[in-house]
């Protein structure tokens, strides 16, 4: 197991951040943390990085405790948090290379890595400037060239794509599957942004309040929790009344909820053609996480705003 | 494999890069010095001199500089490249100690100008004396710098609170210590004060040393208090490291 926490807790003084978490990550795996601001996204990474020691339980990261051998533990893993790793006053040339001297690399091979990593996240143009005069999306470039730069088996992202356009977030998206296809990296990451964690990872855990609500693969999640919406639309309120009644629908706005959709609509139609009832169109619906998030909390992810 | 030495080095490079990429920052910060030097000396009683004046402003322009420093991690706190760090291999206390030292950098820089604009004017540099001088600086530095380190740590997200805490010890230490008028006329709670105040010691070691007094008293208390403070402000400030999160 490259992560393995043992109802990992952490309270500050009133707050419960962590509420007993118990969870494995298996080396390789591509694992979202999916949750609104507050869950305790951060401060389980934050925990798993050796940042903040747990209240309660205990959390083994690539085999080794978080507390009690922190300094191996930051060896093996690279961490990107929610904040800029470069200095502002720093170059970034500068500050990827005392990043692999902090890490223990000759200066010779610390040049050669940052002028490699340079080049692969295209920061050329921008690597001798001020950070302080990097654009949102370079500097979280430049964030991610910091995070890799040991090549770590296991990275930690908290809220990577937080403030980048659609542009820099699907690049960034392109990266994370990159590092994982070429390196076999095991990657976790939270995020609030419900299409990041659908379209990258292959493995979603909800959180809220600081609990794991759900853990599975999102098709999993959706199937499981929501159901897939068949809308039917008919030419009259009489018509629809006795569709609904007919197919004895968990009735709102004329919506049928079903597992696997797509595939049950020939054989609805053909109940409503029997019936005498031809529907003026029909929509199938696939959930998004959004409703598995509103299925399980009675809350939506999407009236959270977004913050730092 | 990694040691707290090479950790150090590697922090203290760090922090000295931008230091070094634009020099002239440093002739910025001396701006401050430079125009007390300007508009008080003119003013000085009868009897005090340059010779009195200038290595007190020399310890001033390192109080000023490195009093402020903690301002950069505060910096590196909110925007999250200090995280960045504590995650790193690094060893905690060389994330503290290797800042610390770059201190010295600076204040030689600035220490250097302010005795080059004196010369002219009838300044006189004993080179042993200045030596000396300098490294007892040195001490004063790191240490003032550790604690002005430790108060970014502890203020962390207020920054509110780093400014006013230093503002206001900044002006006590600086006139208790009889940097800009002499305190011994002063009464007696007043001296009282300058006494208990580790900075009075190492200007009136300057004071000695830069006229070539070098083997007297007051160097020896200069040393003491100025390793003292470095002492003092490298143990709180590497506690206060071990802490941070
Ligand atoms: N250092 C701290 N001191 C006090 N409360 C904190 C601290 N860090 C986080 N919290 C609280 O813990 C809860 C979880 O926060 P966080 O882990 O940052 O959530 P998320 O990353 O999911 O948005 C929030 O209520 C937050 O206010
Ligand atoms: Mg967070």
């Amino acid at each position: 197991m490259m992560i393995a926490t043992r109802e990992l807790t952490k309270r500050f003084k009133s707050v419960t951040a962590v509420d007993g978490i118990t969870l494995d990550v298996a080396e390789g795996e591509l694992v979202a943390l999916l949750g609104p601001n507050g869950a305790g996204k951060s401060t389980t990474l934050r925990m798993l990085t050796t940042l903040i020691p747990p209240t309660a339980g205990s959390a083994e990261v690539a085999g080794l405790d978080v507390v009690t051998r922190q300094r191996e533990v930051r060896r093996r893993i690279g961490y990107i948090g929610q904040g800029n790793g470069a200095g502002h006053s720093q170059r970034g040339r500068d500050e990827l290379i005392s990043q692999g001297r902090a890490y223990g690399l000759p200066v010779r091979q610390a040049r050669a890595r940052a002028t490699e990593l340079i080049d692969s996240l295209g920061l050329g143009e921008v690597a001798d400037r001020a950070v302080s005069t990097l654009s949102g999306g370079q500097r979280r470039r430049l964030d991610i060239a910091m995070g890799l730069f040991h090549a770590p088996e296991l990275l930690f992202l908290d809220e990577p794509s937080t403030g980048l356009d659609p542009q820099n977030r699907a690049n960034l998206q392109e990266h994370i599957v990159r590092l994982r296809r070429e390196h076999g990296t095991t990657i976790v990451l939270t995020t609030h942004y419900l299409e990041e964690a659908d379209s990258l990872a292959e493995r979603v855990i909800v959180i809220d309040h600081g609990r794991i609500i759900a853990d599975d693969s999102p098709e999993r999640l959706k199937a499981k929790h929501v159901g897939d919406r068949i809308v039917l639309t008919f030419h009259s309120e009489e018509d629809a009344g006795r569709a609904a009644h007919l197919l004895q629908a968990a009735r709102k706005d004329d919506q049928v909820t079903a597992d696997n959709g797509p595939a049950q609509v020939p054989e609805i139609l053909e109940e409503l053609r029997t019936a005498g009832l031809t529907p003026a169109a029909v929509e199938t619906r696939r959930p998004t996480l959004d409703d598995v998030f509103l299925t399980l909390t009675g809350r939506s992810l999407r009236d959270e705003t977004p913050e730092a | 494999m990694s040691s707290l030495v090479t950790d150090t080095r590697v922090v203290f490079s760090r922090e000295l890069r931008p230091v070094l990429r634009s020099p002239f920052s440093i002739v910025f910060s001396m701006v401050q010095p430079l125009f007390f030097l300007a508009l008080f000396a003119p003013l000085l009683p009868d009897g005090t001199s340059l010779q009195w004046f200038v290595p007190g402003i020399i310890v001033m322009s390192c109080l000023f500089g490195t009093s402020m420093t903690g301002s950069n991690l505060l910096y590196e706190i909110q925007t999250g490249s200090h995280e960045r760090m504590l995650v790193t291999p690094l060893r905690r206390p060389a994330l503290l100690i290797g800042r610390a030292l770059k201190e010295i950098v600076p204040m030689l820089a600035q220490a250097v100008l302010i005795v080059l604009v004196c010369v002219p004017f009838g300044f006189r540099l004993h080179p042993l004396g200045a030596v000396f001088g300098l490294l007892i600086l040195a001490g004063f530095c790191v240490g003032l710098g550790a604690l002005s380190y430790t108060l970014a740590l502890a203020s962390k997200n207020q920054e509110w609170l780093f400014w006013t805490v230093q503002q206001t010890l900044l002006f006590p230490l600086l006139l208790l210590a009889g940097v800009l008028l002499p305190i011994e006329d002063g009464p007696a709670w007043l001296r009282f004060l300058s006494k208990i105040n580790p900075m009075t010691y190492v200007v009136n070691a300057e004071r000695g040393l830069f006229d070539g007094d070098v083997w007297s008293r007051a160097s020896g208390y200069g040393l003491i208090a100025a390793a003292a403070v470095a002492l003092v402000g490298l143990m709180i400030g590497v506690r206060a490291m071990q802490r941070s999160d």
